[in-house]
Order: C-alpha cells, then sequence, then structure tokens
C-alpha cells in the first residue's frame, strides 16, 4: 500500500513514528504550521518555527525515506493578538521560496472571534498576492458550524481565491455538504474521539462521492494515531473497496490537489 | 455493503457504544450536585437517534453547534466544549 499523510505535525512526533509511518507507505508527509500547545511569546519563536519546518525536519524525515512538506502561517489559537499575528504574517514571504513550502496553512477560525476573521482575511490575501495553495482549519466541536461558514463567507468573497486551490480541512457530516458544493476540496481528520472515526469517514466517502476529498491523521502532541490513515485504508478493505478505490483516496487525491504546486513531487 | 455486513462488521461496537451511554447517564444522574447545559445538549441530541432518516450523525452533530451567525467580539480562551452553551 502506499498513501500520502497530508496533514501531520511532526515536529511534535518521536522518531519511531517517522518508522512506523515509513513501514506503512508513507510516500510523502505534509505539515501545517500549528499551535504549539502554548503560545509563542514572539514573532521571532515563530520565525524560529519556520526555520524548523522548512530546514530542519525535512532532513529528520529524509533520515526515513519519506519527502518532508509543509505550510506557513500563524494559527487561529493565536490569532487574538492582532499585532503578534501580523509581525508573523509579514515574516511569511521570505520563507515561501523554499522548496518545501506548500503554502499558507493552517489557517482558519478556532472561536469565531472577529479578530480571528480578520486574520483570516489578512492570510487569504498573501496566499492570493503570492498565487499560493490554501489549507484551512475548521474550528473545534460546538464552534465548527458557525466557523465553516464563515470561513466559507470569507473565501468565497475574495474573488481572486479559485476553489480548487483550497482545502477546508476537518470537516464532519454537517459541514461536508457545503465545502464540496462550494468546489473547494475538503478534509477529514481521523481522530480517537473527536473530528471522525474511521468507520464515520468511510460513510462520508459513501455518502458523497470520493472527489475533492482527502484523509489526514493530523497527528500532533495530542490524543492521535499516525497511522489513522493507513488504518482507515484497511477498514475500507473490510467494506470491500476495491485496492484502486482506496488508493485513489489515500494516494491519489491528496497527490492530485497538492500537485497543483511545481514543489510537490513524491 | 449489504445491512448484514454492515450488522456484522459493527454491530457489537454501537452496541457496547449504546451501553456506555447507558451507563454515563446512570452515572450523572446517581452524582450529586447540579448538571450544566451540557446533560441537556446530550439529551436533545439523542432524540435526533429516534427518526428514519439516514443523517442522524449531521443532525446530532448540528444539535451540539452554535447556530448563531455573527462572529464574536473577542475570543473567552482557546478550548471548545462540545455542546453551544447558548447567547450569554
Ligand atoms: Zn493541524
Amino acid at each position: 500500500m502506499r498513501y500520502i499523510e497530508p496533514h501531520g505535525h511532526m515536529v511534535s512526533r518521536v522518531t519511531d513514528d517517522y518508522v512506523d509511518m515509513a513501514t506503512a507507505g508513507c510516500a510523502a508527509v505534509c505539515e501545517p504550521a500549528f499551535w504549539a500547545g502554548f503560545d509563542r511569546s514572539s514573532a521571532d519563536g515563530f520565525h524560529d518555527y519556520f526555520c524548523q519546518l522548512t530546514e530542519h525536519e525535512p532532513k529528520r524525515a529524509a533520515k526515513f525515506g519519506i519527502p518532508h512538506f509543509c505550510w506557513l502561517c500563524i494559527n487561529p489559537k493565536e490569532s487574538e493578538d492582532v499585532q503578534l499575528a501580523k509581525d508573523v504574517i509579514a515574516l511569511i514571504p521570505d520563507f515561501l521560496d523554499k522548496p518545501n513550502v506548500l503554502g499558507i496553512g493552517e489557517i482558519g477560525l478556532n472561536k469565531n472571534s472577529r479578530n480571528e476573521l480578520k486574520i483570516l482575511e489578512l492570510h487569504v490575501d498573501l496566499a492570493a498576492r503570492h498565487n499560493q495553495l490554501i489549507l484551512v482549519h475548521t474550528p473545534h466541536l460546538e464552534d465548527k458550524l458557525k466557523g465553516t461558514r464563515l470561513i466559507l463567507d470569507v473565501l468565497k468573497s475574495d474573488r481572486r481565491i479559485r476553489p480548487e486551490r483550497v482545502i477546508i480541512d476537518h470537516v464532519e457530516e454537517h459541514t461536508i455538504g457545503p465545502v464540496l458544493d462550494a468546489g473547494f476540496w475538503a478534509g477529514m481528520t481521523l481522530y480517537p474521539e473527536s473530528k471522525c472515526t474511521p468507520a464515520r469517514a468511510i460513510d462520508m466517502l459513501e455518502t458523497y462521492g470520493t472527489e475533492r476529498i482527502w484523509m489526514n491523521s493530523a497527528c500532533d502532541w495530542g490524543v492521535s494515531i499516525p497511522l489513522a490513515v493507513p488504518r482507515t485504508a484497511l477498514e475500507m478493505k473490510k467494506r470491500q473497496w476495491t485496492a484502486d478505490a482506496i488508493d485513489r483516496v489515500v494516494y491519489q487525491n491528496p497527490l492530485k490537489f497538492l500537485s497543483q504546486t511545481p514543489k510537490f513531487r513524491v | 455493503m449489504t445491512r448484514q455486513h454492515v450488522l456484522d462488521l459493527y454491530f457489537m461496537e454501537a452496541r457496547s457504544k449504546l451501553i456506555d451511554l447507558a451507563a454515563f447517564l446512570d452515572r450523572v444522574e446517581r452524582a450529586e450536585g447540579e448538571a450544566d447545559f451540557r446533560l441537556n445538549a446530550l439529551q436533545q441530541a439523542i432524540r435526533e437517534l429516534d427518526t428514519g432518516n439516514a443523517d442522524r450523525a449531521k443532525r446530532v452533530l448540528l444539535a451540539l453547534s452554535d447556530p448563531t451567525t455573527e462572529p464574536i467580539p473577542a475570543a473567552p480562551g482557546k478550548g471548545a466544549i462540545g455542546a453551544w452553551q447558548g447567547s450569554k
């Protein structure tokens, strides 16, 4: 089996995870910029993080034979501080030419506040000005429905944004429809408790079809499973999916979206 | 998949989760003190199971979601709770 992990926060994972992923057939891993679990105290902290994502982590992944790519932004959990967010956004253009940078992400909303929305709009503008792909995080639990609607409004109201170049991540049964209907890609995150279980993710694939959808583990420093994508592939097999159909979802779909930037090669 | 195949794959898991949910509701009832809005939200959401349409998961999620559309003035913190408390 081969698969692409399109969303994994590998700086939070141990080398054994890389070994397991490589063993399971991981052909590439993509790491969106994320919250560290605590607030960084300055833009300098983000500068170091972007260096980690663009220089150090690709070397670590390469030791296990896995190409490593990343997305850059200040995440919505730290966007309430507008001045900090603006300072971080100003750092990003200098990193966009790095060979493993795929685009701007994971931007989005967390608690659906005015400041978060303002920073989301600045990120979308940055992506549009630099012709970058976009990866969007949708909020958690009770905030997801409202956040997804607000995010769709922002993206649809910017005429420079082409929906086929945007993936809206962490969709669930109540948000996948509007995302796909608007022409965007949808990401399903496989978590043990929140977001999607493998069974529910496969339900959505069987309900909505396999066009413009990918699955990811979003493994990070919290409760998450780095092998969630290949394990879901096993469950698809149990549900009588053919090897070709599984490959389309776990490998060809992410390849199709990510290949919209020439930097993505596996 | 046939219904038989779905049952073969998932019945025991669903049975286990249902008993866990029942035991959770019993545990809450046996405990002391006031509950908060989460219990009521869960009980409302459970009612969504009792219909004949194949969109129960969606309706349970909607029942637990913030239905408002305006951004809030400021983020009160970072976390989410799993149910909507209502406009404060
Ligand atoms: Zn993430």
